[in-house]
């Protein structure tokens, strides 16, 4: 039964790149920008963790929300500085990548200069037994980054399906000048969305530290990419769709790893971008949309 | 009620409005009508606020709006009907109709509560259909629910562009005596159609409009007896 075990593991990771996917498909959905700064998000939230419980010596129950508001902040602080004069004039998609790249260098110099370039270690942040399902035994880590992955989007449903605020979201990214004309303040519901997509990477930094105990300024790099893939791959813009990419991402990487090679990982995953793009470019749940001329 | 002085709108280098000038008073009908291109369309938008003019001054009620967001233009009492109808076709008839009233406060829940019941008595269809995702309904149930959404926000004044683009003769009458209905119950109404005759049937004034400029303004059965008009708008 190491099949199913490794199915597991792989879920476990792909919690992770579902969490941090999600906040690529949300931006992507509705201001039609590929974030690339969205993986230092993660960054940010783990060095957050770092600050307050090593170097602070405070308790993980003031470390885990301090982290994810901080994150949340940085976000909206991004989207504001960074990119908000750009969306306003209409700039050039291509202006609001090439920014996005420049908040992905700035961030990680940044955090380079105040906390050093040598990777940090972490403390264990969720101490627990291995979990036992018969004969199975899985390890802790796993076990909690499903269960809080699954009530992450369980939650995320909710805000977007449910809420006034989570209602603008949908007509923003359908029909922004619309939205305006019904009173909605986009700038507003943009910046919560960025707001919403950065808590969800503090949440998946939360997790990876866990699973994973080690930061360094640059981890964001690799994270991000493969949960850009796992959007692609789910169909970015569409919210279920991050979450199917980001766990079928996880589950691959896993059976790679058991079954291929160790080494060729990271080979497979941007193969299999490269094979959506070529054969649905739209990803498993993304819609062919029409150009509106 | 609203007081557009001289506007001039730009798209670029392309001058699209040149020094439109117009007015509506509380309680009127009143239309914009000319042919595709002439800037029936750029005007709206300016007065909603998704356009800026480089000159010239809006005013609604008193206070001037030329400088203000969109969102804040619709909480003074000023909701479009844009054109194509553009409904939320993710969401379903009743968040779309929601979604008008997002500039009324949570509190409002009961009220908003009743206008919805308002809307759904006005358009019977909408209430049948209201679980199901706008971009299901037909052209005509979609152009209601345009109309029903935007009467969400209790607009004191509304704007319609084209409301009858691409519907039967029979549903753009039923969309021009709802319209008429709204008006009556007390919302003042500025129009911007292609369908001339129908336009003028049903107003107190208009104005015609030609390449970014109005050319002519009078009262609607004016309007509907002047020889020019008659040429380029009426056929003949």
């Amino acid at each position: 039964m190491d099949f199913f075990n490794h199915i597991i593991n792989g879920l476990g990771l792909g919690s992770i790149y579902a969490l941090v996917a999600l906040g690529y498909t949300m931006v992507y959905g509705i201001v039609k920008l590929i974030n690339f700064a969205h993986g230092d998000i993660i960054m940010v939230g783990g060095y957050m963790v770092y600050l307050i419980m090593v170097k602070w010596g405070l308790p993980i129950w003031l470390a885990v929300p301090a982290s994810i508001v901080i994150c949340a902040f940085t976000g909206m602080l991004v989207e504001r500085v960074a990119y908000r004069r750009l969306l306003v004039h209409n700039a050039a998609r291509i202006s609001l990548l090439i920014t996005a790249m420049g908040v992905s260098i700035f961030l990680q110099n940044a955090f380079m200069l105040i906390f050093g370039t040598d990777p940090k270690l972490m403390p264990p942040l969720f101490q627990a037994e291995p979990f036992k399902l018969g004969s199975f035994e899985l390890a802790s880590t796993t076990v909690i980054n499903i269960v809080v992955s699954v009530i992450m989007m369980i939650g995320l449903n909710l805000l977007v399906n449910k809420t006034k605020i989570g209602k603008a979201m949908i007509a923003t990214s359908e029909d922004s000048s619309a939205a305006k004309l019904m009173g909605i303040n986009t700038n507003r519901v943009i910046s919560f969305t960025f707001a919403i997509g950065s808590a969800l990477a503090a949440v998946a930094a939360l997790l990876y530290c866990n699973t994973y105990p080690q930061i360094k300024p640059s981890m964001g790099n690799l994270l991000g990419l493969k949960a850009f893939v796992a959007a692609v791959f789910g169909g970015i813009g569409s919210i279920p769709g991050a979450m199917l990419g980001g766990y079928l991402l996880g589950v691959i990487e896993s059976l790679t790893k058991a079954y291929v090679s160790t080494t060729l990982t990271d080979a497979v995953v941007f193969g299999i971008l490269i094979i959506i793009l070529l054969v649905k470019p739209a990803g498993i749940l993304g819609k062919n949309r029409k150009e509106k001329v | 009620m609203l007081n557009v002085n001289g506007i001039n709108v730009y798209y670029g280098a392309i001058h699209a409005l040149k020094d439109v000038s117009f007015h509506v008073e509380e309680g009127e009908i009143v239309s914009l009508i000319g042919a595709n291109g002439a800037g029936k369309t750029t005007t709206m938008h300016t007065i909603s606020g998704l356009l800026s003019s480089k000159t010239g001054d809006i005013t609604f009620m008193g206070q001037s709006i030329s400088k203000l967001e969109p969102h804040r233009i619709v909480k003074l009492g000023l909701a479009q009907v844009p054109e194509g109808r553009r409904v939320f076709s993710n969401l379903t008839v009743q968040d779309n109709l929601e979604m008008g009233a997002y500039t009324r406060p949570m509190n409002d829940r009961r009220e908003i509560e009743r206008d919805l019941e308002l809307v759904f008595k006005r358009f019977p269809r909408l209430h049948e259909r209201r679980r199901q995702l706008a971009g299901t309904l037909s052209g005509g149930e979609q152009q209601m629910l345009a109309i029903g959404r935007a009467l969400m926000s209790r607009p004191k004044m509304l704007l319609l562009d084209e409301p009858s683009m691409g519907l039967s003769p029979i549903l753009v009458q039923e969309i021009f005596n709802c319209i008429q209905e709204v008006n009556k119950s007390g919302t003042t109404i500025l129009l911007v159609e292609q369908n001339a005759k129908m336009a003028l049937s049903i107003s107190h004034r208009a104005y015609v409009m030609e390449t970014g400029s109005i050319i002519l303004e009078g009262a609607a059965s004016e309007l509907l007896d002047n020889d020019q008009v008659k040429k380029a708008y009426l056929g003949g």
